[in-house]
């Protein structure tokens, strides 16, 4: 049901671990539904120069996150924030649909550690963080999606 | 991977070839409609009587009493829709548990929506159901209870026999899903006190798409299949042939061998335990110590998740399930798992090893071997691992 680069990311995570004196750090998901994603980055001037992801979910979550510390890996912030769930999916050769909820959790996660980096660097308020997305709670059932 | 070890047994098994060889004929030789009344009808005829036979001797039933379905999915929902149309006059309540199969559940949930009313029993933490339960919620309304002999996911066996005492002193219908206890447990419908029991062929080495619901003399269900005259006129559609010959081999076998089973099994069940537990921390069992099908596993390991393990697993070539929320279809938690009090994530991390007559000491040492390494890969990568980590060496 997995691609073989999904298969690859899941069997040989790239970067995975924590920063410890990390710049941002982005922690996201529902553990009712079983995902958690915590991402590290560190940034120098605007370019996120190394990243670490630690995740707690499928085959598929983990692969997605990996692919995404790969993608982000180098870039900069601007650049970084353009990569969508689906940009991720793509790079890994798609993934089945019932999985899709899992790429989400890796953009969500991505654009989580670089909020907070930013919140740190007094670039943004508290209120102009993005809000992850509504569709996070997907594998959650309907009385579980509350939290 | 040139090791392939097969630990999925109560979701299907294989047919035994002495199983196979008993059915081949009856598709191709002996291929008559048992309807029919010249040579090939009634030698197909003779044949699925001779197999109702054997049926009805390994649970303790008269052949009048063995009706041949679908599969444990259509007698379950044959003995509860039936039983409840049938009974509409007498009331409208049905007692079941919170850990039935699905084919029960959703049959139960259905009649909800029809008016009905449902009673999901709670379990314990080891997924038994108290029988003084079953007593308390009895009403003069009730038709049917219906609980399971064994529990498909964790393996606990239910006190049946005290349900079925309860139920016949109270004069309401008691229907069990023996599904899973087929072939591992001794099972008497008579001195149990049960009305309607279901069991599948593929549980017990016979083939998928056959099963059949017992049906005690006298008891009053509907109809489930509306059509021809076939079982007695309560079951319509032309038999399966070669599947009830093969349920009727697989059942005979497996009844004739069962001590040899329980025993086997057991031991093996028992070594794979011990052996996962005493190498890997942060483990616990699922369901009862010692009430459980003897070849059932169920283990959750703390901090990661089942579908990531499944895979790790089939990487080195062994077939198992999870009750994870990331492998089920509907991608909602197992709700049996949740019923013995599993928060979310423990139930995240379930394992289910069911081992069958083929597996060995071997096999059971191999996954022993590899599942420390794997479940440590995967702790490695989980923030609830380096959390719980961070909290340890702080203290
Ligand atoms: C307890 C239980 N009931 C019912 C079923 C359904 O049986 P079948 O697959 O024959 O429809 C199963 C098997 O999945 C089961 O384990
Ligand atoms: S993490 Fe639950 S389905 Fe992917």
């Amino acid at each position: 049901m997995y691609s073989q680069k999904v298969m690859d990311h899941f069997t040989n995570p790239r970067n995975v671990g924590e920063i410890p004196d990390a710049d941002g750090v982005g922690e996201v998901g529902n553990p009712r539904c079983g995902d958690i994603m915590k991402i590290f980055i560190k940034v120098d001037g605007d370019v996120i120069t190394d990243v670490k992801f630690q995740t707690f979910g499928c085959a598929a979550a983990i692969a997605t996150s990996s692919m995404a510390t790969e993608l982000i890996k180098g870039k900069t912030l601007d650049e970084a924030l353009a990569i969508t769930n689906k940009t991720v999916a793509d790079a890994l050769d798609g993934l089945p649909a019932i999985k899709m909820h899992c790429s989400v959790l890796a953009e969500d996660g991505l654009r989580a550690a670089i909020e907070d980096y930013k919140r740190k660097m007094g670039l943004i308020t508290e209120d102009e963080m993005a809000k992850p997305h509504e569709h996070i709670h997907d594998c959650a059932d309907d009385e579980a999606a509350n939290g | 991977m040139d090791r392939k070890i097969y630990m999925d047994h109560a979701a299907t098994t294989y047919v035994k070839p002495e199983v196979l060889d008993e059915m081949l004929p009856y598709f191709t030789d002996k291929f008559g409609n048992p309807s029919s009344i010249y040579f090939y009808g009634r030698e197909a005829k003779e044949a699925i009587e001779m197999a109702r036979e054997k049926v009805a001797a390994a649970i303790g039933a008269e052949p009048s009493e063995i009706y041949f379905t679908s599969g444990g999915t259509e007698s379950d929902n044959w003995a509860i829709k039936g039983a409840a149309f049938a009974g509409k006059k007498k009331g409208n309540h049905i007692i079941t548990s919170a850990i039935e199969h699905h084919a029960v559940l959703h049959t139960c949930q259905y009649l909800e929506k029809l008016g009905f009313e449902i009673t999901y029993l709670p379990v314990d933490q080891y997924g038994l159901i108290n029988p003084d339960d079953v007593r308390r919620t009895i009403t003069d309304k009730t038709l049917l209870i219906s609980i399971m002999t064994a529990n498909n996911e964790i393996g606990t066996i239910e006190p049946i026999s005290e349900i079925g005492k309860i139920a016949r002193e109270q004069g309401v219908y008691f229907h069990t899903d023996a599904v899973q206890a087929i072939g591992s447990m001794d099972i008497d419908v008579k001195s149990l006190n049960v009305d309607m029991l279901s069991l599948s062929g593929h549980k017990f080495y016979g083939p998928k798409g056959i099963g059949s619901l017992y049906i005690k003399k006298g008891v009053k269900i509907d109809q489930f299949m509306h059509g021809g005259a076939q079982e007695r006129n309560r079951r319509a559609s032309t038999e399966n042939v070669p599947g009830i010959i093969g349920l009727g081999k697989a059942i005979e076998l497996a009844t004739a061998t069962m001590p040899q089973r329980r025993e086997h099994l057991t031991r093996l069940r028992d070594r794979l335990i011990k052996g996962i537990m005493d190498k890997i921390p942060f483990v616990r069992l699922n369901g009862h110590p010692t009430e459980r099908l003897p070849g059932n596993a169920n283990l959750s390991f703390e901090f990661i998740e089942g579908e990531s393990m499944l895979l790790s697993l089939d990487l080195k070539g062994v077939a198992a399930s999870s009750g994870s929320a990331c492998t089920s279809g509907s991608l909602d938690p197992s709700h049996v798992l949740l019923a013995i009090g599993l928060p979310h994530e423990i139930a995240h991390g379930s394992l289910r090893l069911t081992l069958g007559d083929d597996n060995t000491e071997e096999d059971v040492d191999y996954v022993i071997e590899i599942l420390p390494d794997i479940v440590e890969r995967l702790r490695q990568m989980s923030p609830l691992f380096a959390e719980r980590e961070g909290e340890l060496k702080n203290v």
